[in-house]
């Protein structure tokens, strides 16, 4: 596709199993060197995406190429340039990391003794070194996580994908996963990772495409898709529905935009544009006008509010 | 830190010799598997020595060899060919195993050889194979089987024994890539027991009902059993029927079959794992 600048390149690419369209047209550029976000929802067409890219799955139309190959035609080239770490740690349970790592260098044809120097490099680099020769069913989630990156990494391949990379992780494991992944684009390396959470997307991505369907409904830099989202929310929710005007109200004080009212929960939501103060002004104004209340909160936009923004609905699954 | 990034020098992965280069790397990381966890080993040796204590002992001493013989000689040869079919679900476990976790996904999106995959799992339950037959010789030898052919034909009867085990790891393969979730592999456990009891390796099929000795004669099991009980020079259980008089032939037929069926599914099935 001639374009020496991105390691990424997917036009109009389309998957149906049997009546279900998977993918119905996806578009997507990656700059060589970048990391980008694939964020939606269970069953929007990510996984199919980052599966087709890596030769993993076979598509119906469009095109596709990584690192500069056609992943139809040329999925040999592409694979001795590309990593892929999925949503399971997909290593040997039975046998060591280290054994693990020798492993796939072998069938990435390095030699044994090569193989073995570039397994020691791998576990100092992502900090399984003392642990090389332990049987991976002891190893925690986080550590697991790391190793798959680490197979992923053998050929330090041009483009690495990452499957929903954090998923089942505890925050310590999350943050390690998230600490190597940012590591390695910090060196060159581009990086498509998929993502059920706009805050992952928001720690790892330089740009994010936002996938509903089987299609890119919006993309940008995590910046340019909050200013679209609206940052933060306040929720407020009272006792009596009587005191939802007074409620909408004293969210105009902070509010970004117009609060939304959800009667049946006796809820009134507004996006808020700083964090600092707004909470406790809200309090204040609540007090004020004598409302009484249930709760008050202040949160993130969960990914519903995302999709109702980005897309004019709501999304179709939203996880947990 | 800087580190200096190998470079895979072979682009072209097509060619028989990486195809078996790649499956002597993973032939080796099941042999591994087995010097990291020895108990899944010497549980499967365990079981099928207690099976033969029990039928040599427990059973034996009720059982009548049709034209006379000890039951032990008439069991053992039965038992060789017993454990090859308790391997079934070996195979399966593990290929299942595989896919479930995402290793196999990961094989696939790695530029090695697309069979190596497959032949790696085919020879290492291969070699699994010639160890239990090994231990289950001594075992019987221990409790007073002989092989009284010649030693040549004494080995034509393992290569007998271990072309079953051949046929039967692409029966197993294939229910790995087909079957999801460890209940279904659970399922293959299960039939592997009236595979193996509903044949002539415990008792005649003469001595069962009419329509399940004939079940049993033809069962493909049958052939290799009665065989490898000719070249083994144990007492057999003769029969009238076609199937029972050409059990060499159909030793060598069956498992020829199996495989002609079964490696050509499991190989689609592998290929359609990309659809």
């Amino acid at each position: 596709m001639g374009s020496e600048d991105l390691s990424i390149v997917v036009e109009g690419l389309r998957k149906r199993y049997g009546d279900k369209v998977a993918l119905d047209g996806v578009d997507l550029r990656v700059p060589s060197g970048t990391a980008c976000g694939l964020l939606g929802p269970n069953g929007a067409g990510k996984t199919t995406t980052v599966r087709a890219l890596a030769t993993l799955q076979r598509f119906d139309g469009g095109r596709a190429a990584v690192a500069g190959f056609d992943v139809a035609t040329q999925a040999d080239r592409v694979r001795y340039r590309i990593g892929l770490v999925g949503q399971r740690a997909a290593v040997d349970e039975v046998l060591g990391g280290h054994q693990n790592l020798v492993m796939f260098g072998r069938l990435y044809r390095l030699g044994a003794r090569a193989a073995r120097r570039r397994a020691d490099e791998l576990l100092a680099r992502f900090g399984l070194a003392d642990v090389g020769d332990k049987p991976v069913r002891t190893y925690s989630g986080g550590m697991r996580r790391r190793l798959d990156l680490a197979a992923g990494m053998i050929l330090a391949p041009a483009v690495l994908f990452l499957d929903e990379p954090t998923v089942g992780l505890d925050p310590r494991g999350r943050d390690e996963v998230w600490a190597a992944v940012r590591d390695l684009v910090r060196q060159g390396t581009t990086v498509l990772l998929t993502t059920q959470y706009l805050d992952e997307a928001d720690r790892l991505a330089d740009r994010i495409s936002v996938i509903d369907t089987g299609k890119v409904v919006a993309d940008g830099t995590p910046a340019e898709l909050k200013a679209r989202i609206g940052a933060d929310r306040i929720d407020v929710v009272v006792h009596d529905h009587q005191d939802l005007p007074a409620a909408v109200a004293a969210l105009r004080v902070v509010a970004a935009g117009e609060p939304e009212v959800d009667r049946d929960n006796r809820r009134v939501s507004a996006p808020v544009t700083s964090r600092g103060g707004a909470l406790a002004d809200v309090v204040r104004a609540l007090d004020a006008a004598g409302v009484s209340t249930e709760d008050v909160v202040l949160r993130r936009p969960t990914l519903d509010e995302v999709f109702l923004r980005l897309t004019g609905r709501e999304s179709q699954e939203v996880p947990a | 830190m800087t580190m200096t990034v190998p470079v895979a020098p072979h682009e072209n992965r097509a060619g028989l010799r990486w195809t078996l280069t790649d499956a002597w790397t993973l032939t080796r990381r099941n042999l591994a598997h087995w010097s990291r966890n020895p108990a899944v080993l010497l549980t499967s040796l365990a079981f099928n020595v207690l099976i033969v204590l029990m039928f040599g002992f427990l059973f034996g001493g009720a059982m009548v060899v049709p034209g006379g013989g000890g039951y032990r000689e008439f069991l053992m040869p039965g038992m060789f060919a017993m454990t090859m079919v308790f391997g079934i679900s070996m195979t399966t476990t593990a290929v299942a195993t595989d896919l479930e976790r995402g290793v196999t996904d990961r094989f696939r999106s790695m530029p090695m050889a697309p069979a190596a995959a497959l032949i790696g799992r085919a020879v290492a339950d291969l070699l699994f194979a010639v160890v239990t037959l090994v231990t289950m010789m001594l075992l019987g030898l221990a409790i007073g089987w002989r092989a009284t052919g010649s030693p040549g034909a004494a080995l034509g009867a393992a290569g007998l024994i271990l072309w079953l085990r051949f046929a039967l790891v692409w029966v197993g393969i294939y229910l790995g890539l087909v079957l999801r979730g460890q209940e279904a592999v659970a399922g293959v456990q299960i039939l592997e027991f009236p595979l193996g009891f509903l044949s002539g390796a415990f008792v005649a099929p003469a001595t069962m009902p009419a329509w399940l000795g004939a079940v049993a004669e033809w069962n493909p099991l049958s052939s290799t059993v009665q065989a490898t009980r000719e070249l083994f020079g144990n007492p057999g259980w003769g029969g009238e029927s076609w199937i029972a008089g050409h059990a060499p032939l159909m030793a060598v037929v069956w498992p020829l079959a199996l495989v002609a069926v079964f490696l050509p599914l499991a190989v689609r099935q592998y290929r359609s794992l990309s659809d």
